[in-house]
């Protein structure tokens, strides 16, 4: 049952993905290319999907808990850093180049689109690297 | 390439993108984010960690073929860059989204969901980053 549920989640998602467009690379870079052959639709896609998505966590946060789980994890961190703006502008920069990002890449794979696997796998490396740089870095407690 | 403006397709889509995040929360307490799903997929921390990100993913790209299914085409992939593009994109988008903790859909549609400042940051970095750099290859460098 919890199973089957996450997979209609998902499902749920990427169907919304395919149907919104965000899976188009065409479509994406459309929507940056403002002083070219601009399309407006994935301002669309950003604010069906907050809408509800604020709607329907105003109702599902005031519960104590999720129906399938003891806990809602939540991220914490508030703090607004060099790593976090440093991160999210070569996002962008790669998505620029791309113009595909990690949530519409992934329902795309189901396209079976080359490309979509050749984004996928550069994706995969650019986050195995990144997270070999970030555990190096990471000051390990002196050993006894 | 021009692309035709579908804005109640795009907004029912992503009307569909909200649901599943609120749906994933309400369940089972966890943000909707792809870059949390591929990373756990990948480097996991545990067995059950695993196995909810793999049924998530499987419903993911299960969506295209569900459309296949009610309208008779898949979802139109056009790709106007080239290969390179996709390598140095795709590398580029993976370290980015480490070091930010998060992507469209983790810090775009669930952090803003939820007032988040730190998504608000990371939101309003890569738009302005993904803008400048569509502009400077189309119409600086000229590709």
């Amino acid at each position: 049952m919890r199973l089957l549920s996450l997979y209609l989640i998902g499902l749920v998602f990427g169907t919304g993905i395919s149907i919104s467009g965000m899976a188009n690379p065409a479509k994406v870079l459309n929507f940056f290319d403002l002083a070219g052959t601009w399309d407006p639709s994935l301002a669309f896609v950003m604010g069906g999907a907050v809408i509800v998505t604020f709607i329907g966590y105003r109702f599902v946060l005031k519960r104590p808990m999720p129906v399938m789980e003891a806990r809602f994890h939540l991220p914490t961190s508030r703090v607004i850093d060099t790593r976090l703006i440093g991160g999210s502008a070569v996002f962008g920069i790669g998505w620029g180049i791309a113009g595909f990002c990690p949530g519409g890449a992934l329902p795309a794979l189901g396209t079976g689109s080359p490309a979509v696997f050749i984004f996928v796998g550069a994706l995969i490396a650019g986050i195995l690297l990144a997270r070999a740089i970030s555990v190096s870095r990471t000051p390990r407690p002196a050993t006894v | 390439m021009e692309t035709a403006f579908t804005p109640w397709q795009s907004l029912g889509g992503g009307a569909l993108i909200g649901l599943s995040a609120v749906l994933l929360m309400g369940l089972h307490g966890r943000i909707f984010g792809a870059t949390g799903i591929l990373t756990g997929l990948i480097a996991p921390t545990s067995r059950p960690d695993f196995i909810w990100r793999a049924m998530l993913l499987l419903g993911m790209v299960s969506g295209p073929l569900l459309v296949l299914a009610v309208t008779g085409s898949m979802p139109a992939i056009d790709v106007p860059v080239s290969l390179v593009a996709l390598l140095i994109g795709g590398f580029l988008v993976g370290v980015g989204v480490t070091f930010s903790s998060g992507c469209t859909s983790g810090h775009g549609v669930c952090g803003l969901a939820r007032l988040s400042p730190r998504s608000l940051a990371s939101v309003l970095t890569f738009m302005a980053a993904t803008a400048a750099t569509v502009f400077i290859i189309r119409h600086v460098i000229g590709a």
